[in-house]
């Protein structure tokens, strides 16, 4: 075997780690200079515009948001960027630079771009907005400091659900209308649907941080934390992930009703399940949005329910992003940078028109409308958009009324404050132990990824 | 010895060029500025692309930094986090299963496969494109194309045509145990063809009088192979097995790409625990960490290399 594909892989591995020391050497310093701006009052901001790989329709509707945005505001040019959020480039980005004035990161993010001052405080800006009273507190906080300055705007708020596939559930012979409420329910049609059917009844992610995320889904749903409030201890190996695993532990090894695949990630659960390769999962309430645009999902086999809450404190996983402004943002830019977030993310959820013609596009371009999102702001709010937009919605809705109908009853957790996507690569692995070792002693694995865990929080 | 280099060893000295002091006007006389301004950007390019991030690298590795922050400089600590870190025992371990199942299992079937090939009369340039395809298809299309083949559910491409004669269904990438020998199975694939090509090239050489005078004694084919051809490529042979030897222990690409290191830490591999370093961390990566131990896989197989073509040196000279 020869060693070039080797050398290159290794050899760009490497050339990664030199080039972000290059980075490093010509990055320039922070700066929110007011000096930098115009006198003339005109101001440029390069905005997060369409992911890699997009189609030409979706460049050009986007170019087309722009333009009518800067009609509104001729002062403001919007240079949009290819764009998207990735745990592997980011950093690198932020210390080289590159990232545009505005960009949206995940709420776990947050707590340390805000620490380290890496993106403005944009109190004063969001304040002004009409509707800046009317967020949900628990979203807002996902976007504050300790001490309660705003750093950005809180956009894509999902909250777990569990997508089940009604043909599986109606060929195990279940009542594809009601989804499992606990977790021994959903055991039994996980089982349910093995036997029947010879697909696996319920799968779980556990590859790239999302078996983490997973875990700490089902650990919040039977009152278990990941961490103290304070992120400063970890608590990994609690009664409820104990209990979860070895509940995970008797589908894959018992009932033999999780499948065999053990390195599913986001995209790859999602494919699984499109292709029918998986009874349920559980996952953002959004998902459905990419199991349209990227697995073709057939609309009748889907179903939404919420994920299986027990007693105490338990409570559903939530996250979204933080539309945040680049510390190196003049204040004019800034300005308009809050301005433009307003604009493209939030004006839409509170305002009939522009919640109607931003339906009224997507379901043009044959784009998912209706989707269940959480409330930005109260509840009152949210109804009246998913009045207006009404007459757009393309999703199976009523598929989807377990989740609608019952969401608002329950707690909304957030995720882990501290070290968040480290802990989940090592809880990636505590849930593959289990996955692939029919001996495993969930006690011992917890034990030592605890012991990991809070070498990392202690750091 | 050949009467060229005969020749070439009674030359005379050129006369007083090693007598006559050198100094800058000498230098600059005898054309040094001109070689200098020829190899100016070649050493500029070399001195920015690769000196200085080496260098940058190892002053790296004693600093803690996040690109972000100031860095701060922590001595030998980086080394010894790195050293101490529970994954790295388990890395190394997995590095070296990857190499040495490479080595059982790629490195004897470009040679077999080449031999083969080297006796063809028809269309033996249509065979090497084949063996050579895999090397151009891109890396990542391979593996993508290779998840399809391993997918551990029994309608799973391979697990199907197992089926046929009643094996398996194999769980393949999905098990501690036969993850990293799947790895190992599309990486051989994947790359054997460009050893091919060399091992054809060098069979070109071998004198076919060799092989005349085994076929006058009555050798048989596979006497005709140990005794004559692996002989007569032995210096390449050297060559590959060490290439080969640096490049499993820098493996990188597919514990990436198919397993992310899974399951169970089955397949996390030396550079595969740099890479989480240093890019792991959406806020900002050990890049201090990943540095050492960059440089330390470095100096290992510096060292490695050495030792090596020391202990081999009688071997290929003879």
């Amino acid at each position: 075997m020869s060693s070039r594909r080797r050398t290159t892989a290794s050899a760009s591995a490497l050339a990664g780690v030199l080039a972000v020391s290059l980075l490093a050497a010509c990055g320039s310093s922070a700066g929110n200079d007011e000096a930098k701006d115009s006198k003339d009052g005109k101001v440029t901001i390069s905005v997060e515009g369409w992911r890699p790989g997009s189609e030409q329709a979706t460049i050009d509707t986007f170019k087309a948001q722009a333009a009518e945005f800067t009609k509104a505001n001729p002062n403001i040019t919007i240079d949009p960027k290819e764009w998207e959020w990735k745990g592997e480039t980011f950093a690198a980005q932020l210390a080289g630079g590159t990232l545009p004035t505005t960009f949206r990161v995940p709420f776990t993010d947050g707590r340390g771009l805000i620490e380290r001052g890496q993106i403005l405080d944009v109190s004063k800006q969001v304040k002004a907005l009409p509707y800046a009273s009317k967020f949900n507190p628990s979203v807002l906080a996902a976007v504050q400091s300790p001490d309660g300055k705003i750093y950005g705007l809180p956009t894509g708020v999902y909250g777990m659900g569990l997508h089940y596939n009604r043909d599986l559930f109606k060929a195990a012979g279940l009542d594809p209308d009601k989804p499992p409420t606990t977790w021994d329910d959903l055991r039994a049609d996980a089982k349910a649907i093995h036997d029947k059917t010879g697909q696996p009844g319920f799968v779980t992610m556990s590859k790239g941080n999302t078996g983490g995320w997973d875990l700490t889904t089902f650990t919040y749903t039977l009152g278990g934390r990941m961490e103290s409030e304070d992120g400063k201890t970890a608590t990994i190996n609690n009664d409820a992930t104990k209990q979860v695993l070895n509940t995970l532990k008797a589908m894959r090894w018992e009932d033999n009703s999780v499948g065999s695949g053990a390195l599913l990630d986001w995209g790859g659960i999602n494919q699984a399940f499109a292709a029918g390769k998986a009874g349920m999962y559980i996952s953002g309430s959004d998902v459905y949005n990419a199991l349209v645009q990227q697995n073709k999902v057939k609309a009748d086999s889907y179903g939404l329910g919420l994920v299986p809450l027990g007693s105490g404190d338990a409570g559903v996983l939530g996250g979204g992003s933080i539309a945040a402004v680049s510390a190196k943002a003049t204040p004019a830019q800034a300005d308009a940078a809050v301005k433009w977030n307003d604009w493209y993310y939030m004006r839409k959820l509170s305002e009939q028109s522009a919640a109607e013609a931003d339906a009224k596009t997507l379901n043009e371009g044959k784009q998912p409308v209706g989707t269940p999102q959480l409330p930005v702001f109260d509840a009152a709010t949210l109804t009246s958009y998913n009045g207006w937009i009404k007459p757009y919605v393309n999703v199976p809705i009523d598929q989807m009324a377990n989740f609608t109908n019952g969401i608002n009853s329950q707690k909304f957790l957030a995720e882990p404050v501290s070290h968040t996507q480290e802990v989940y690569a090592l809880l990636d692995t505590v849930v593959q132990k289990v996955l692939t070792d029919k001996n495993a002693d969930v006690d011992q694995v917890l034990d030592k990824a605890n012991t990991q865990a809070q070498a990392l929080l202690s750091k | 010895m050949s009467s060229t280099t005969e020749h070439l060893r009674r030359r005379p000295p050129r006369p007083a060029a090693g007598r006559r002091r050198r100094t800058p006007v000498t230098w600059v006389k005898d054309g040094g500025l001109t070689t200098l301004a020829f190899a100016a950007p070649l050493i500029i390019v070399f001195a920015y692309f690769s000196w200085f991030p080496i260098v940058r690298a190892v002053v790296m590795s004693l600093q803690a930094t996040n690109l972000v922050t100031d860095p701060v400089f922590v001595g030998l600590d980086n080394f010894r986090q790195v050293l101490t870190d529970p994954l790295l025992p388990t890395a190394v371990r997995n590095t070296a299963y990857f190499a040495l199942l490479a080595l059982v299992f790629g490195y004897p079937i470009p040679l077999f496969l080449a031999v083969l090939m080297s006796d063809l009369r028809r269309h033996r340039g249509l065979f090497t494109a084949l063996a050579y395809l895999p090397v151009v298809i891109p890396p990542v299309v391979a593996v993508l194309l290779w998840r399809f083949f391993y997918d551990s559910s029994p309608d799973g491409v391979f697990n199907t045509i197992l089926g046929w004669v009643h094996l398996g269904p194999f769980t393949w990438l999905d098990s501690p145990t036969t993850a990293m020998p799947s790895l190992v199975l599309e990486a051989t694939w994947a790359a054997a063809g460009a050893t091919v090509i060399i091992y054809l090239a060098a069979l070109v050489s071998v004198p076919a009088e060799l092989y005349d005078a085994a076929d006058v004694d009555g050798a048989s084919t596979w006497r005709k192979v140990w005794h004559v051809t692996v002989p007569q490529l032995r210096g390449v042979m050297l060559i590959t097995l060490i290439l080969q030897i640096i490049g499993t222990a820098q493996v990188f690409l597919e514990p990436y790409l198919f397993t992310r290191g899974g399951p169970d830490n089955a397949t996390t591999t030396v550079l595969l625990m740099i890479y989480d370093y240093a890019f792991g961390n959406s806020l900002g990566g050990d890049y201090g960490a990943a540095a050492a131990l960059s440089l330390m896989l470095a100096v290992f197989l510096a060292l490695f290399s050495l030792l090596f073509f020391r202990l081999t040196r009688s071997w290929s000279d003879s």
